[in-house]
């Protein structure tokens, strides 16, 4: 009973270190053969506008709504202290460091990340790659390398519109209807938004996750179970292995970026 | 999908991801208003400094002339020594003032500069004589305690 216990144990550890290794193997592999997808840019372009441009709206949207709510909450605190026109520094600041990168990367990773997974993966599952491999043509860097660069370059951008959208919820709540002051509004916020700190480390933030999310999502396609369930398996492990990583990826930055000291 | 409209459509998302950036350094951020050109090094020694922190502004007559870059322990006089960035633009007489002062009630704290008479100026590194601990609230509490516990005494003979 023990030593199954034990045994199960050890399988779980070995397993899990060799996808590790192999996820590490797999990322170097990605970038030693990344030369097509920049010589041949069309390559990456086309998954920028699968990655990046088809994400717009749901990431354009949920930031204004993110802000819309940031505006309201933060209002509904600050008034109490009398500090109502103190509600652009809070907005801005929490969006710019923490929930454009996070919540863009989660809503990147779940829209673009598992696009990825099950296009890589049905191509797994239907031969594609190994007939790839067989006319000399490399799959890692025709097929993955590309989405992996268009993901990389999508996720800041999207971070940006996101933190740029919330902002201007906030504004349109706090200013246009609850009727905060606008000029107070924008000078608080430009006061305490300092742009090397703040807004400089959210932009790494989402670079990272960027980097992050589009490795697990073209990983875990590429080594889905060539079956329909493996790669439903495998859209499951990118969307949850994505989130989990960028929520623990956002705390080991945030630790390093602000200290309390600034 | 047609080439030229995948790429008219991703030029259109760089273009308005760039102008996010843009929007959150010039119009969110502070890069063009407190963007500080050429700076030169000052040195003050505080008793206490209080809250004040790296980054904290220093003010002269309210307008942000420069920044604190570095406050560190001199363990042989027991002073702090803060070091602050000034703009090249401002020069400061030899005998101005460095007070830490608080904006607000419960805002951040900052350097102040008081300027002098003096016609000479403050060379770039020098050390600024002249300065004046953060208020410390405790102190200011404690004293007012112990002159009102030292008058009350006398009042009844009165």
């Amino acid at each position: 009973m023990i030593a199954r216990v034990l045994r199960s144990m050890g399988a779980r550890t070995l397993d899990g270190l060799w996808r590790l290794g192999f996820a590490s193997r797999f990322f170097v592999a990605v970038l030693m053969r990344s030369g097509t997808a920049f010589s041949r840019f069309s390559l990456t372009i086309r998954e920028v506008f699968s990655t990046g441009v088809l994400s717009l709206i749901i990431i354009m949207v949920s930031g204004f709504f993110v802000g819309l709510v940031l505006g309201l909450q933060g209002y509904e605190t600050l008034q109490r202290y009398g500090s109502s026109e103190a509600l652009g520094i809070l907005v801005a600041l929490s969006l710019v460091r923490e929930l454009g990168p996070v919540v863009a990367g989660l809503l990147f990773a779940s829209r673009a990340g598992s696009a990825l997974t099950a296009e890589i993966g049905l191509m797994k599952t239907t031969e594609q790659l190994k007939a790839m491999d067989m006319m000399a043509v490399d799959p890692i860097a025709r097929v993955v390398a590309p989405r992996f660069w268009g993901g990389v370059i999508s996720m800041p951008l999207l971070a940006a519109l996101f933190s740029m959208m919330g902002v201007f919820g906030a504004w349109f709540i706090g200013v246009v209807f609850i009727g905060v002051d606008d000029g107070a509004f924008w000078s608080q916020m430009q006061a305490s938004v300092d742009f090397r700190y703040d807004i400089v480390n959210g932009i790494i933030k989402s670079v990272v996750f960027g980097f992050a999310v589009s490795l697990i999502a073209v990983f875990e396609g590429y080594d889905s179970a060539p079956t329909a369930e493996g790669v439903s398996r495998a859209i499951t492990r990118t969307v949850v292995n994505s989130a989990l990583t960028i929520l623990a990826l956002d705390f080991v930055l945030t630790s390093f970026m602000f200290r309390g000291n600034g | 999908m047609n080439r030229t409209v995948l790429d008219l459509w991703v030029g259109v998302f760089v273009a308005i991801g760039v102008a996010a950036v843009l929007f959150l350094a010039l119009k969110v951020g502070n890069l063009a208003s407190a963007n500080i050109g050429e700076t030169y090094r000052l040195q003050a020694n505080f008793d206490n400094i209080g809250g004040l922190k790296p980054r904290a502004p220093v003010k002269s007559s309210g307008v942000v002339v420069g920044r604190v870059t570095e406050i560190t322990f001199d363990p042989t006089l027991y002073v702090a020594v803060v070091k602050m960035d000034v703009d090249k633009r401002y020069v400061f007489p030899r005998d101005t003032f460095a007070t830490i002062l608080t904006s607000g009630l419960l805002g951040e704290q900052y350097i102040g500069f008081e300027v002098g008479g003096d016609t000479e100026m403050l060379a770039a590194g020098a050390t600024i004589t002249k300065t004046q601990s953060a208020v410390v609230l405790e102190k200011l509490i404690s004293q007012f305690m112990f002159n009102k516990a030292a008058e009350s005494p006398q009042a009844p003979e009165q």
